[in-house]
């Protein structure tokens, strides 16, 4: 009796660890979709800015043997990648989903090609602060085990908010999201200011790759995305463009996302791959949720109005 | 009136073209201090275009704006702020999602790079002291109703502390009440701060009591300019249409068979937030009458023509048309020859992107002869829309331009050709007549009555109370999504139909 008590602690443990884990590349790929669509674009190709950015970082990380560099690199290749977006976008009667996707396949293709002699070498990996070294329970201590980049996360979306809210670049780029006339009628350049927003979101999307291949799971392997780059699409809408929200959303996908792992950590075997769904599942019955029209409040102008 | 000769603005010889489309042809306009000049011309004429080149939205292609009496590179609207020229969109620029405060604050032009809220809402506080209309500043745009964002908008400008003010139709969306509020309130600025206004609107009302000058715009072209004190109505629509201007009376006929064609029963329908905002309205519609329904926007008209378009399902109650329950479906909208017009019809009623043609075939495109064996014919549907163009005077008449860009009177006509091209068994038409010329009103207002005396039976939803007056046969007042009283239009007292509006009638009336 007492022994099932201790696993289903346990499973919390791992749960909430893994939120954390699993969570931070959502955290930031979904702030950087949250910064490009308040300007008033969808940007789809994040998860291939998210591939390339784990696919750069690693590789960067390896040569130089900094894996802040390696950061760096990633969010290079995320602001090269939102600036083709971005520059594609502009031209008259182009769309921006289509080119998404476009850019989506690219990412991903050029990374597994340029990734290839990656897959042996180990670089270093990011550091971790040990939050948790004062308890004895392992897997607690495993739990906070928690990454500089998640810190970073935490401090930037609340940090995202106030810059939306209170300062003039903020405003800028909320406008031009409303509306394309009312930001020309203000004399704002409505591409300049999309194209910095997507360059910037990109930067955030390759950040998120670092984590992945620097941190959890860690290593380069043509496996390591899981589709997080689209579902923060999802979860953006969820969060209704809210970057705080955007954390909430984040944790909870993390969480779903390590509820099959941790399951099978205390010895639940089956259903694992069901568990592994749970993801996919919670995007899909939030899309559903996301359609009916009272969610929509909060969705920037241009988006809603095609 | 100040000194004759001192101009605050001043264009000269502006011309522009779109495309093939010559839409300003070397057009000149002088506009006093502290005077309020209008700029009058039908629809499509030019002049939201004329009024964009000044403030630098559009670059002319030719001519020069001065400033006093120097001249002026106005490269974009931000240039014109920072010269004291400040303008009101025909279309609102505000932004929805926004609060009041927060659109007064953006539309400043150097924000510092961080914005300290508490001080500007202070501020701002302060200075809406002096302004002639009061605003709640935590209000989201979204919760406006229509006069308050015309308001904001003027509020924005002159809070910029603008010397020259140009407002683009700024009454079209106003009941005549408001429109004297906000009128009456800019008279008294530019008598006592000296600010200058430049005017455009198709009310000559408007133009008679309150600007001092007027320039006529027609086709692109300047057609003249006068002293209001100089010329009477007459002579200002002479000059917008060109030729002798002749009023004819509306004919209503005497329609023998009158069987019912549109029954509403008890029908309730719940606005976006999901709050009801139609309750049980039943109404009853016979060919060959037009029903009006008077009421102040906001009190579920647009819910309810949403709702007879098939456009938003109800949550309650029938609707029948010609004795069968309705739907909204496509096929019942052809079976029974069930036309509507909504308001906005470049949102409601148009696909912008697509071609006016296009746009005119959307009740047939897959019938012959638009259509073969599943196969459109486009040359079948534009010189249909030649037809179409020709007979409704949509200028430019361009079947193959998108309709999104026709001047709003224009796309107005194009979908009217679309709904009145054929002879319709029951014809909802909403606000017809939302920004348009004298000429486009008086057209469209004897069209919609010779399809009631064909035997359309016509329900009109409009906040215009002389438009209800002069077409409909019976009048209902809608309030508070319910049909409150009833009366003719010659039995109406304005006075009571007012009332009524309002939501103070006594005990409702039933029907
Ligand atoms: N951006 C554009 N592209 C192409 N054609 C345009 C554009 N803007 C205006 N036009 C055309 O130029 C002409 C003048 O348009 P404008 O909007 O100035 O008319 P208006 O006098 O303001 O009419 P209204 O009273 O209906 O507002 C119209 O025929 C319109 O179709
Ligand atoms: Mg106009």
């Amino acid at each position: 009796m007492s022994g099932d008590t201790i696993d289903w602690i346990t499973v919390l443990i791992a749960v909430f660890g893994g939120a954390i884990r699993v969570g931070t590349p959502f955290l930031f790929v979904s702030l950087g979709e949250c910064l490009t669509e308040k300007s008033g674009r969808i940007n789809l190709g994040l998860e291939g800015n998210l591939i390339m950015g784990a696919m750069a970082g690693y590789g960067v990380a390896w040569i130089s043997g900094s894996p802040w560099l390696g950061v760096l690199a990633a969010g290079a290749t995320g602001v090269l990648l939102g600036f083709v977006h971005a520059l594609l976008c502009q031209q008259p009667r182009v769309n921006d989903i289509a080119v998404g996707i476009a850019l989506m396949i690219l990412g991903t293709g050029l990374a597994f090609f340029l990734g290839k002699p990656l897959i042996q070498p180990s670089a270093p990996h990011l550091p971790a602060l040990h939050l948790g070294d004062w308890s004895d329970n392992p897997a607690l201590r495993a739990a906070l085990e928690i990454n500089v980049l998640f810190i970073v996360g935490v401090i930037l979306a609340p940090a995202m908010a106030w810059f939306f809210r209170s300062t003039r670049w903020g405003l800028a780029i909320r406008t031009v999201g409303e509306s394309d006339d009312a930001a020309r009628a203000m004399g704002l350049h409505v591409n300049g200011v999309r194209m910095l927003a997507t360059m910037a979101g990109g930067f955030l999307a390759g950040v998120g790759g670092a984590f992945l291949s620097l941190y959890y799971p860690g290593g380069w392997s043509e496996g390591l995305s899981s589709g997080q780059g689209l579902m923060a699409v999802a979860l953006v809408i969820f969060a209704r463009w809210d970057p705080v929200r955007c954390l909430y959303a984040s944790l909870l996908f993390g969480g779903a996302g390590a509820l099959g792992p941790s399951l099978q950590s205390v010895g639940v075997t089956w259903g694992y791959y069901l568990f592994n769904a749970a993801p996919y599942v919670l995007t899909l019955a939030l899309m559903i949720a996301a359609s009916s029209t009272r969610v929509r409040s909060g969705m920037p102008g241009s988006l809603a109005a095609r | 009136m100040s000194t004759p000769h001192a101009l605050a603005l001043q264009a000269i010889n502006v011309s522009k073209r779109f495309g093939a489309l010559q839409a300003l042809d070397q057009v000149s306009l002088k506009l006093r201090q502290g005077s309020i000049h209008a700029l009058l011309g039908e629809n499509g004429a030019g002049k939201s275009t004329l009024v964009k080149c000044i403030v630098g939205f559009y670059t002319p292609d030719d001519g020069e704006v001065l400033l006093g009496e120097r001249q002026q590179a106005i490269g974009n609207p931000r240039d014109a702020h920072e010269l004291g020229i400040g303008m009101v969109y025909q279309h609102f620029t505000l932004i929805p999602n926004m609060s009041v405060l927060e659109n007064l604050v953006l539309a400043r032009p150097h924000l510092p790079a961080v914005i300290d809220w508490k001080k500007e809402r202070q501020a701002i506080a302060e200075r809406m002291q002096s302004m002639p209309f009061q605003l709640p500043l935590d209000a989201s745009v979204n919760h406006l109703a229509a006069g308050e964002k015309q308001k904001l908008e003027i509020v924005k400008q002159l809070l910029l502390g603008v010397k020259v003010l140009i407002l683009d139709e700024p009454t079209s969306v106003l009941t005549p009440d408001e429109a004297d509020e906000v009128l009456g309130r800019i008279r008294e600025m530019t008598r006592a701060a000296g600010l200058s206004v430049l005017i455009i609107t198709h009310k000559f009302r408007e133009v008679m009591t309150y600007a001092d000058d007027v320039t006529v715009l027609r086709r692109g072209k300047f057609a003249g300019s006068a002293e209001v004190a100089g010329v009477d109505i007459r002579q200002l629509a002479e000059m917008m249409v060109g030729s002798e201007f002749s009023q004819t009376a509306l004919a209503r006929a005497a329609v023998a068979e009158q069987p019912l064609k549109l029954g509403i029963d008890a029908l309730s329908v719940a606005d976006d937030s999901g709050m009801s905002a139609v309750h049980a309205l039943s109404l009853q519609v016979k060919a060959g009458e037009i029903v009006g329904i008077a009421g102040v926007s906001g009190n579920g008209q647009r819910e309810l023509v949403e709702a007879l378009a098939g456009q938003r399902p109800p949550s309650g109650g029938t609707i029948r048309v010609m004795g069968e329950t309705y739907s909204g479906r496509r096929r019942e909208l052809l079976r029974h020859g069930f036309h509507c017009l909504p308001e906005e019809p470049l949102r409601n009623a148009s696909v912008p992107r697509m071609s006016v043609a296009e746009n005119l075939a959307f009740r047939h495109y897959d019938q012959r002869p638009f259509s073969l064996y599943g196969l459109l014919r486009r040359s079948r549907m534009a010189a249909a829309a030649v037809q179409a163009i020709a007979d409704f005077k949509v200028r430019p008449p361009l079947p193959n331009a998108p309709i999104g860009d026709l001047s709003g009177g224009n796309v107005q006509r194009a979908i009217l050709a679309r709904e009145l091209g054929e002879q319709p068994n029951v014809l909802v038409v909403a606000n017809p007549c939302f920004g348009l010329d004298f000429t486009a009103v008086t057209e469209i207002h004897a069209r919609i009555m010779a399809a009631r005396n064909a035997g359309a039976a016509v329900l009109l939803v409009s906040e215009d109370l002389d438009e209800i007056l002069e077409l409909a046969d019976r009048i209902h007042v809608m309030s508070g999504g319910r049909l409150v009283y009833e009366t003719t239009p010659a039995a109406a007292d304005p006075i009571v139909m007012g009332r009524h509006m309002a939501g103070h009638g006594e005990t409702a009336h039933a029907d």
